[in-house]
């Protein structure tokens, strides 16, 4: 016997399941023992399948001779004027390494928000993991956000919780990259959050705005960037959720 | 992706030199129909269709696809029944066994497991490299990887026996 949602199972593992069926689909989970199996062996295939995968690397000499190759095949066009036949190699040279280089700095930025998403993460489970999770214990905006004065080289705004599900628990001073930021914890029934808010600029790494996090984290997360603040909110509550406070976060800033 | 393709090249051909050859000619036509590729649009996918279509076009490629079923049915999505027994075979699943079992399935199964897990595309940039409907990459994906499991569940019954 089959339930209906076997059949999206490799869409969850794979972070392809609309937001609007995931909660759906985890609270399923937490009854299926079907389903929570063939997720389970879905993930252990992805994983083993990521590390046997990344196999084979090209030598420097293929990297060489193909940068050669193109500057040889796409040589001097035999109509064109005499100076534009000897630049057409190193144009065409050029653009291919432009085209190398943009994709590793592209990937090099993604790769970086990467590391950021784990180091955030990493900050977020130390605080759960914590007797004195924050320094200024509050429900109340209006005392959490003034304790942060003088402590941080920009000041922020809370949003108002009184008609929301969440609770603000505090805040603490957090460290990023040598950097003074605030982090704030709030509270959606028993699922805790953690919203990391950091001044914009420097050249460190941060969560690519926008981007899910690491398919094998189970948190939800999301970044931004709004009024010169970089944002980032991490939990394990749904997305859905998790997104509600950003909009939360978001209006107050702009108010 | 330099690194990135190279891989996926040496994982299609299975061959070294093969794919030496379809890497470079890969960024050969890349360049020529530079032009056509559209600004906004995925470059990795682009990428990844430059050199699929190579691929089929050369020798080993045209091979495959006489000995190996490459139009594979699309039609229906037959997902894998999978029980407690299975995970722990694949738990016990060393990486050679993996990378046994992935050389084993047919290029179109390969690959889409090979754009999936390892190049962590999502479903529509894979849509787009392979230029197939969403829907066949998901039916696709859930068979080449039942077949995979199946292969891999083979594999470490026979030497536990």
């Amino acid at each position: 016997m089959s339930c209906d949602w076997s059949a999206k199972l490799d869409r969850y593992v794979d972070s392809e399941l609309p937001a609007g069926e995931l909660t759906e689909f985890q609270e399923h989970l937490l009854g299926c023992p079907k389903c929570a199996a063939g997720v389970l062996s879905r993930l252990q295939l992805k994983h083993v399948t990521r590390s046997a995968g990344q196999r084979f690397r090209p030598t420097p000499e293929l990297r060489q001779k193909i940068e050669q190759s193109i500057g040889a095949r796409s040589g001097p066009s035999r109509n064109g004027p005499s100076w534009l036949r000897r630049w057409v190699p190193t144009l065409a040279m050029a653009a291919v390494l432009a085209l190398m280089l943009a994709s590793t700095a592209i990937w090099l930025r993604y790769a970086r928000g990467e590391q950021a998403v784990g180091e955030l993460a990493d900050l977020h489970v130390a605080t759960l993991a914590s007797a004195n999770p924050v320094d200024v214990v509050s429900t109340d905006r209006h005392t959490v956000k003034p304790w942060f004065q003088g402590k941080l080289p920009f000041t922020f705004n809370l949003p108002e919780l009184q008609n929301s599900a969440f609770k603000l628990i505090g805040g603490s001073v957090a460290y990023f990259h040598q950097s003074p930021g605030a982090h704030l914890l709030f509270e959606l029934r028993k699922h805790r959050i953690s919203v990391f808010i950091f001044r914009n600029g420097g050249e460190a790494g941060w969560p690519n705005p926008g981007s899910a996090p690491s398919r094998d984290l189970t948190f939800s997360s999301e970044s931004w960037t709004e009024g010169g603040l970089r944002y980032f909110v991490i939990g394990d509550c749904n997305r859905a959720d998790l997104h509600s406070l950003t909009e939360l976060l978001k209006s107050a800033a702009r108010s | 992706m330099f690194t990135s393709l190279y891989n996926l090249a040496h994982w299609l051909t299975r061959n070294p030199q093969e794919a030496d050859d379809l890497l470079q000619e890969t960024y050969l036509k890349a360049l020529k129909g530079f032009e056509s590729f559209q600004q906004g649009t995925n470059f990795r996918s682009w990428m990844y269709r430059i050199l699929r279509n190579t691929f089929l076009t050369s020798r080993t490629g045209l091979n495959s696809k006489m000995t190996e079923p490459f139009d594979l049915e699309d039609g229906s999505t037959t997902p894998a029944e999978a029980d407690t027994p299975e995970t722990l075979l694949l738990a016990r699943a060393d990486q050679q066994l993996v990378q046994d079992a992935l050389e084993r399935l047919p290029v179109p199964f390969r690959e889409i497991i090979l754009l999936c897990d390892i190049e962590e595309m999502s479903y529509q940039e894979i849509a787009e490299a392979l230029g197939v409907p969403i829907g066949t990459v998901m039916s696709r994906l859930s068979r080449a990887r039942k077949a995979m499991r199946e292969l891999i569940a083979v594999k470490v019954r026979g030497t536990a026996k």
